[in-house]
């Protein structure tokens, strides 16, 4: 296999190391959405769960294992600086308010974790639970805006970016924004008809219901709008023979369609529901994947242009390939010290 | 194209932020370290005020290491968003030892720290040392990570530059990491954060054994022990520091010469140095006013011999001289903090021999006063290191006015007050609730961050807020309550 950047061609390791790299790295991204999506759902179901016991119980199911999901989104930035630090030194300059709203948001949101148990006022509680709120809608928000932001493409000259200040502000972009906020919530509804019991768990699954009505709306709106952006987003898609490969990306959200909602109606079903919204996202990400590709920032820079030297990925995949199944093994290994139902006596602060 | 003005605000952004951050990171780190040693002491003694300092201090960390966290996010996008072409040219070299801070320790503590922090009675005694330990160990490889590459800007070796992209490719990485500055830079900043960490835990038990003496009551176990502890640290390691300190400023003059001659304010190149203790530098007329100076002084501590070399700023082109009247007080603040740190040390020695170290008022003023010493002295010793890089990123060979992003004055001033905003609420907020924390007294029987606090439940006194009298009547025999999600 090769291909070509600046001019050269590639071929052996420097191809298929930034081929490999591309994989690790949406991976990455993957498993950030997966683990931190819910905790941020469950910060926008504030929105419509007041009760102060319901609220600790919703923040005691994720409390233990927040700040190592969070810390995907850090490892995602800091290898994409080392692996492909053309894409970082463009998206981030481009996507700049997304991105510096993004980790604004984060830090209230994060933060609020912490305070809003040690609040020493209810008028203090609830200012926190507004920064949670607050923190987690801004959040989702700003990664949705960033990826459409960086799906309808990016304006870039000589490895730098060329385009203004509000480029990355478009209908698709907030189309976007909204999906992800909705999707997010979604998953935190999920997550708690896992997690929990009684009638929190009850109100989640019809939350879960609506929410989901709505996702596979905005999975469907963002889905027909993506393929019209870019030329070659089309011919990824429709394009004989590939369309083999790329049709039962579709038919698979169908499917899981169809258990979520048979999981949501039956009282003895609890995981069902997440692992199906989980999916949703999954496919969302592949077929993302199948438009963009070989594009790390639409609509010139192919993951060989944007790639750090051989000597630098080489250096770092070491690594990676240790770590990344270890850190795996014991966030798997986190998640079952602290697994079971959260009733409001469980308390981790 | 990008006028002075907008690489000043990224600048000051990226200061401002960097700054707040740092703070957080060295406290976690000292920390985590005193607290595997607590566990480490209550595990082998088995006495009952180790594992109450434990959970005392355990509710802190948690709240400082929130913090790192989230003020670290910003950190790894920042590089992208306001150093857009350093981020693109020092990215190969940079990139990977920061992704490897996060793989190999960033993790590691997070991972580990839900365990540790609300695991007690969900893991065995052993396992969760263990899990202590790592998150400790976790906070030492990240700080090594960190160094490393900033290291690298200061001391850059280990690679060669792409003729077309520009960019700086890795040849060596033992080359890289271990670069000439990295071990100097490496142990000064590791006892910083240890003796942050030993100087807040000294203040918090001096604060409570002057309550304790105003109120008439007799001093807890715990805040003597935390005390005793503290003040062995600065009286060991402080000393230590100092010497560390003179070795970097060693391998600083022989790598870094205008960053010497700039925190001295030096002009002249000369031998028999004089040092100068005060004045004020001026750059534009090429002078230091009004100083004072201490002959020959300068050439013994930069080169330990009165007729040693020492580099004057003149030696430098103008436009490749660091801004020295800050550094200059950065510098002399940093060392001056150092020094009262040792006499803390050395005074509490001498009192301990005397046997007046618990019921000497003044001892307690001074280690109470000395607070916020460490993190002084860490800001400015880090201001002095990174200011005395400039005018460079990459050091001789990126300058700062060429790796700046092209993002307008009206953006970077946008989301620079709103980083002000939200940093000094936030971190206000975070300042507050670890204050009012290390406000009350550790008690026999310290609750934790987990176990049931029968207040938690009613949402609205949250167990940290409570006094310490309200809480010796909430403790439960063994404290652990069966688990309802069991």
């Amino acid at each position: 296999m090769m291909a070509l950047s600046h001019g050269h061609l590639l071929t052996g390791q420097a191809y298929w190391l930034p081929v490999l790299w591309s994989g690790i790295a949406a991976f990455t991204i993957l498993a950030y959405i997966v683990l931190d999506g819910f905790d941020l759902g469950i910060g926008l179901l504030f929105a419509v769960e007041y009760r102060p016991d319901d609220r600790n119980v919703m923040v005691n199911t994720v409390a233990p294992v927040w700040d190592g999901n969070e810390t995907w989104l850090i490892l995602g930035g800091a290898s994409l600086y080392g692996v492909f630090p053309v894409a970082y030194a463009t998206v981030l300059p481009a996507l700049y308010p997304t991105i510096i709203a993004m980790v604004l948001a984060l830090i209230f949101r994060g933060v609020a974790f912490e305070f809003r148990f040690r609040a020493d006022s209810k008028r203090g509680r609830f200012w926190w639970d507004v920064a949670f709120f607050g923190g987690s809608l801004l959040a989702a928000f700003a990664q949705g805006l960033t990826l459409g932001g960086l799906i309808q493409g990016i304006k870039v000259t000589d490895d730098a970016y060329a385009g203004g200040w509000w480029d990355w502000l478009t209908p698709f972009s907030l189309l976007c924004g909204v999906g992800v906020v909705i999707g997010y919530a979604l998953l935190g509804a999920a997550w708690l008809v896992w997690r929990t019991d009684g009638p929190l768990q009850a109100r989640c699954r019809h939350h879960a219901r609506t929410l989901g009505l709505c996702t596979l709306a905005l999975i469907v709106a963002v889905s027909l709008w993506t393929p019209t952006l870019q030329g070659h987003y089309l011919r990824h898609w429709y394009a004989w023979p590939r369309i083999l490969f790329v049709s039962p990306v579709p038919v698979l959200v169908a499917g899981l369609a169809v258990v979520f909602w048979r999981g949501l109606s039956r009282e003895d079903v609890h995981i069902t529901p997440l692992l199906c919204a989980l999916g949703w996202f999954f496919l969302c990400f592949t077929g993302l994947g199948i438009s963009v590709w070989p594009y790390i920032v639409p609509p010139g820079i192919t993951i060989w242009d944007a790639s750090s030297p051989p000597s630098s990925q080489y250096f770092l995949l070491v690594g990676a390939a240790v770590l990344i199944p270890t850190i795996l093994a014991y966030t798997i290994y986190s998640y079952w010290v602290f697994r079971g139902k959260i009733g409001v006596e469980t308390h981790y602060h | 194209m990008f006028g002075i003005d907008a690489l000043y605000l990224a600048r000051g952004q990226f200061a401002f932020t960097v700054g707040f951050h740092i703070v957080f990171p060295a406290f976690s780190i000292g920390l985590a370290a005193y607290l595997a040693v607590l566990e480490g002491l209550w595990l082998k003694t088995g006495r009952q005020v180790y594992l109450d300092l434990w959970k005392y201090w355990v509710k802190i960390f948690s709240v400082g290491f929130a913090m790192g966290v989230v003020s670290g996010v910003v950190m790894s996008y920042e590089f992208g968003t306001n150093w857009s072409v350093f981020a693109r040219k020092a990215g190969p070299v940079l990139g990977p030892m920061l992704a490897y801070e996060v793989l190999t320790a960033f993790f590691l503590e997070a991972g580990f720290l839900g365990v540790m922090l609300f695991g007690m009675e969900r893991v065995g005694r052993g396992l969760h040392f263990l899990a202590t330990c790592l998150v400790s160990i976790g906070t030492l490889i990240s700080m090594s990570w960190i160094l490393a590459s900033n290291s690298w800007m200061q001391t850059p070796q280990g690679y060669t530059i792409d003729k077309v992209t520009g960019q700086f490719l890795p040849k060596d990485w033992w080359a890289i990491i271990f670069n000439p500055s990295f071990p100097y830079r490496l142990v000064h900043m590791g006892l910083a954060a240890f003796l942050c960490v030993a100087f807040v835990v000294g203040a918090v038990g001096a604060y409570h054994l002057l309550r304790d003496r105003r109120l008439g009551r007799k001093p807890t176990e715990a805040v003597r022990t935390m005390f005793s502890m503290a003040m062995w640290m600065a009286a060991i390691v402080a000393p230590v520091q100092i010497l560390a300190g003179d070795t970097q400023g060693l391998n600083t003059l022989q790598y870094q010469p205008a960053k010497i001659a700039a925190l001295e304010g030096d002009w002249q190149t000369r031998d028999h140095a004089p040092e100068i203790l005060f004045g004020i530098p001026n750059m534009q007329k090429e002078r230091t006013d009004y100083a004072i100076e201490v002959p020959w002084a300068g050439s013994l501590i930069l080169t330990h011999s009165l007729s040693g070399k020492v580099p004057g700023l003149k030696q430098f082109k103008p436009q490749d001289r660091p801004y020295s009247p800050l550094i200059f007080f950065t510098f002399r603040i940093m060392v001056g903090l150092g020094m009262l740190m040792a006499l803390l040390g050395v005074v509490s020695l001498f009192l301990r021999w005397r046997g007046s170290f618990y019921s000497n008022p003044w001892l307690h003023r001074f280690a109470l006063a000395m607070a916020p010493s460490g993190f002084i002295a860490l800001l400015c010793g880090w201001i002095t290191t990174e200011v005395g890089r400039q005018p460079y990123t990459v050091y001789g060979l990126l300058r700062t006015t060429e790796s700046v992003s092209p993002i307008a004055l009206p953006g970077i001033a946008t989301s620079f007050a709103a980083f002000v905003v939200v940093y000094f609420v936030v971190f206000g907020a975070g300042l507050v609730f670890i204050l009012r924390m290390m406000a009350h007294e550790p008690v026999p029987g310290e609750t934790g961050l987990d176990p049931h606090e029968p207040t938690r439940t009613a949402g609205i006194t949250p167990g940290p807020a409570q006094g310490p009298g309200e809480r010796v009547l909430d403790q439960r025999p063994g404290g652990f309550a069966p688990h309802a999600a069991e």
